[in-house]
């Protein structure tokens, strides 16, 4: 009994203590790693995965999946490029607007997109993996057609214009990233809204048991349309802080992030089968595979290695979490016989 | 019944129907106020849908439901709920993933600016549990408590609506303890003293008598009986439930079965419940060759189990399958129709036809390993005379073979089902509800089928809920009652009676293994 405690305590604190080791492996593997500076760009890429994994977090928890997180990105990223340096032209005038005003245009429209996502789902019956995989090759379709193709360089805006000041989402302030600051504060109000909040346990319910949701008179349907609206405002989030950190628009920005999405939030200890799921774990996770891979890339391991290595994290993670689950399931049958 | 009984919701004519079959039919039906108002009746006899229609889970085709004189129209839940009736389900309605605390409040949550009062919350669910004397700890995931406990997070998570006027409780017993039942029986009295009705529904017969104040009886679809509970007493039930008999063709094997070889013997077949608790315990019987044994039995008796424990789908059981003499070691479906078992599944939809696959391949389905060509491919001629031989002998109606399952009526694809168990030349064959779902027709035909190859020297074991129905077909019944083999009938024993009072006795046995598991 007391083996089996110090096992589950052990498997509890699996990501963090996971973490640990891999940051103190790599400040050995590589002498430039364990600095503030390379650090500091771990965590700029990690608030991208960390940000859509929260979305993506959501998503599962209901039992759904988001493969369009990903193309939202690029679509997010190109109509902020394209409203910086070309305006929008209406009947012959051309507006630019405020970097405040493209800012939420860009979630505005991944707000759509993800609430086409939630109506294709809730109200068509699709699988959300196929509306979501259709939603995929759309949205990535979209952000190809805005420029046909083409980058927009150099998105500082014009003084004249007062469309200045985009970069400002891929830099430091006093030395710490915004998008870093971004991912906290995002993560911070989602772990809230679902600890803490009537909608938080509804959508933990739809996933643990979606008829008795209903039954119980959780609006299911609303519920999850909501959940893929945020998903959908998570990745335009992400669109924007990813173009302006290279202070360029590319339609294929966010080409299979989904993928490290999905990663980030499994990692974290979230369910595919849904009604399970933590923000922490999944920010947490998203720690994991930054530090994965941007490690290996400063021990100069070939990026064909990386991706094995990836892959195997990911699997050996969800059977540690299958082995803790039954591992609970008959710490809690025990439990039961003792107290007769 | 005495005037002053206060009727608190009257269902008018109540119809429901569903593809193919009337599951309510002109049922008026009155919920008395402050009392206990229990429903009985067969599986299938209209009971639960009923509750369903006043509990706004489903709608009516027909008919008017009225509260206190007043016309009401439940679309969900929901409205069902503002006007105080709630319904604890038979299937539990709960999520494993959640903590107790939140299983009782979802949906209906306190909060403080927005954000759960988690600490009301626990201080609410200890009350309530307190109420239920049930000391369990609000935080406990709800998916680690066994089953009995988990119903009464069901039950408490009623207690808590508040403006409770109306509380139906479809079977809220089965899966409790002796002292569960006498806390939750003081409770039903505690409510309906403070005048909220329930609705009772349960198998248990010496329950109801000791509970309820009015009993209502449904048979097929329609209300038969009505009384109050301290006029009559259970072989009045008993019969009301029964009603009368109707004719199916019997066979008459004037055969002394024990003179018979054995072919099949189980002995002490156990199987344990996940949640704690048995769903077969001890269970014995033998099987001689050409025998139809019939395993009757009530909704969650074990039937289907003993089938699953033998096709080789639950390998967590205990006790021997001995065939011919020798015990088998039991482990994959595959491996148990190889030693001579087939099985037709209770839900032919599900379990039984690859709706995807025309009726050929699924009639060779089990036996396709054995039409093969020195190369391993499959041998087209072989598998098509073999199909063809099978559609003749079970006289599956149909124009052409390759057209899709489901062209079929119920009662052909019922044939396709038992055409791919016999392709593989059974000795054993376990059939499972064989005529669930189909027309009386067919039913005789299927009937005839069971005799046929029970004349060829096939062994059967037949499971049905209809009583007139095993009775018709089987040489000797075996009646189950929560897991426990309860009685054997053969000859004139086999009785609709004999068989009714079996299945409801022996709970209290299974409930002490319950608590002892």
């Amino acid at each position: 009994m007391n083996k089996n405690d110090l096992i589950m305590t052990l498997l509890k604190g699996r990501t963090l203590i996971v973490l640990s080791l891999l940051v103190i492996f790599f400040s050995f593997a590589a002498e430039s790693f364990f600095t503030a500076q390379s650090l500091l760009l771990v965590a700029k890429h990690v608030a991208l995965y960390g940000i859509l994994g929260i979305g993506m977090t959501y998503v599962l928890v209901t039992g759904g999946i988001d493969l369009s997180v990903g193309a939202v990105v690029g679509v997010a990223g190109m109509v902020s490029g394209y409203l910086i340096n070309h305006g929008l032209t209406v009947m012959g005038y051309t507006i630019y607007f405020s970097v405040p005003t493209i800012v939420v245009i860009a979630i505005v429209i991944g707000v759509i997109i993800g609430a086409i996502n939630g109506i294709v789902i809730t109200k068509f019956a699709v699988a959300p993996f196929i509306a979501t995989l259709g939603m995929m090759y759309m949205a990535r379709g979209v952000a190809n057609l805005i420029s046909n193709g083409a980058t927009f360089p150099n998105l500082v805006g014009k003084e004249a214009l007062g469309n200045t000041g985009f970069e400002i989402f891929g830099r430091d302030i006093a030395g710490f990233p915004v998008a870093v600051i971004i991912l906290i504060v995002i993560a911070v109000i989602a772990a809230i809204i679902l600890r803490k909040t009537p909608f938080g346990w509804h959508i933990l319910a739809i996933g643990g048991n979606e008829r008795a949701s209903k039954l119980s008179g959780v609006h299911v349907d609303k519920d999850k349309l909501l959940v893929y609206m945020f998903s959908g405002a998570c990745s335009a989030v992400v669109g924007i802080i990813a173009t302006s950190q290279l202070v360029a628009s590319h339609p294929m920005t966010g080409n299979t992030w989904e993928m490290n999405a999905i990663a980030a939030a499994v990692l974290g200890g979230t369910s595919l089968m849904g009604g399970v799921g933590t923000i922490v774990g999944t920010v947490i996770g998203a720690f994991i595979i930054g530090v994965i891979s941007d490690g290996m890339v400063m021990c100069g391991v070939s990026e064909f290695w990386q991706m094995i290595i990836k892959g195997l994290v990911i699997v050996l993670a969800v059977i540690v979490d299958q082995y803790q689950r039954d591992l609970q399931a008959r710490m809690a049958l025990q439990a039961r016989n003792e107290n007769k | 019944m005495s005037d002053n009984d206060e009727i608190y919701l009257h269902a008018e004519k109540i119809d429901k129907i569903y593809p193919g079959t009337k599951a309510l039919d002109q049922v008026s039906f009155d919920i008395k106020r402050g009392k206990v108002n229990v429903l009985i009746g067969e599986n299938g006899a209209g009971k639960s849908t009923l509750m369903r229609i006043i509990a706004g889970i489903e709608k009516q085709s027909a008919g008017k439901l009225y509260l206190q004189g007043r016309e009401v129209s439940f679309n969900s839940t929901m409205d069902a709920r503002a006007e105080g009736i709630a319904i604890i389900h038979q299937e539990l309605c709960l999520f494993p993933n959640l903590t107790v605390f939140q299983n009782l409040f979802m949906a209906s949550e306190r909060t403080k600016g927005g954000i759960l009062d988690d600490a009301e919350h626990r201080k609410l669910a200890k009350q309530v549990l307190a109420r239920l004397k049930y000391p369990i700890d609000p935080d406990t995931r709800v998916g680690d408590l066994r089953v009995g406990q988990q119903q009464m997070i069901e039950i408490a998570r009623n207690l808590l609506i508040p403006n409770l006027k109306i509380l139906i409780m479809d079977e809220p017993t089965s899966s409790l303890s002796e002292q569960e039942v006498d806390v939750l029986f003081n409770i039903m009295r505690e409510l309906t003293a403070s005048g909220i009705s329930i609705v009772y529904i349960s198998h248990r017969l010496e329950e109801l008598m000791r509970i309820g104040d009015f009993v209502t009886i449904f048979r097929d679809g329609k209300l038969v009986a009505e009384a109050a509970v301290k006029d009559i007493d259970v072989p009045w039930i008993v019969k009301q439930m029964v009603g009368e008999g109707k004719s199916y063709p019997t066979r008459k094997a004037m055969v002394d079965w024990n003179t018979r070889e054995k072919v099949l013997e189980v002995k002490d077949l156990t199987l344990p419940k996940s949640g704690g608790g048995l769903l077969l315990n001890k269970v014995s019987f033998e099987l001689h060759k050409g025998e139809i044994l019939g395993i009757y039995g009530l909704l969650g008796a074990g039937r289907t189990e003993i089938f699953e424990c033998i096709m080789g789908m639950r390998p967590e059981h205990t006790g021997q399958v001995i065939k011919n003499g020798q015990p088998l070691k039991i482990e994959s479906v595959a491996g148990q129709i190889a030693s001579g078992f087939a099985w037709l599944p209770e839900d032919r939809q599900r379990d039984g036809l690859v709706q995807a696959m025309d009726i050929d391949k699924n009639i060779a389905l089990s036996e396709i390993g054995h039409f093969m060509t020195p190369l391993g491919l499959i041998n087209d001629r072989k598998e098509s005379a073999a199909t063809d031989e099978m559609i003749k002998d079970v006289h599956i109606k149909v124009a052409d073979k390759h057209l899709p399952i489901l062209s079929l009526s119920g009662g052909n694809q019922q044939k396709v089902v038992f055409a791919k168990g016999a392709l593989t030349q059974p000795e054993i064959m376990l059939l499972d509800e064989p005529s669930r779902g189909i027309d009386i027709g067919a039913k005789t035909e299927i009937f005839h089928l069971i005799y046929q190859y029970a004349e060829r020297g096939v062994s059967l074991l037949v499971v049905s809920s209809e009583l007139e129905e095993i009775i018709a077909i089987a040489d000797r019944i075996i009646v189950l009652s929560n897991g426990v083999k309860t009685a054997e009938f053969t000859g004139d024993d086999i009785t609709q009676d004999n068989l009714v009072k079996a299945s409801y006795i022996g709970h209290q046995q299974a409930d002490e293994n319950a608590q002892t598991a």
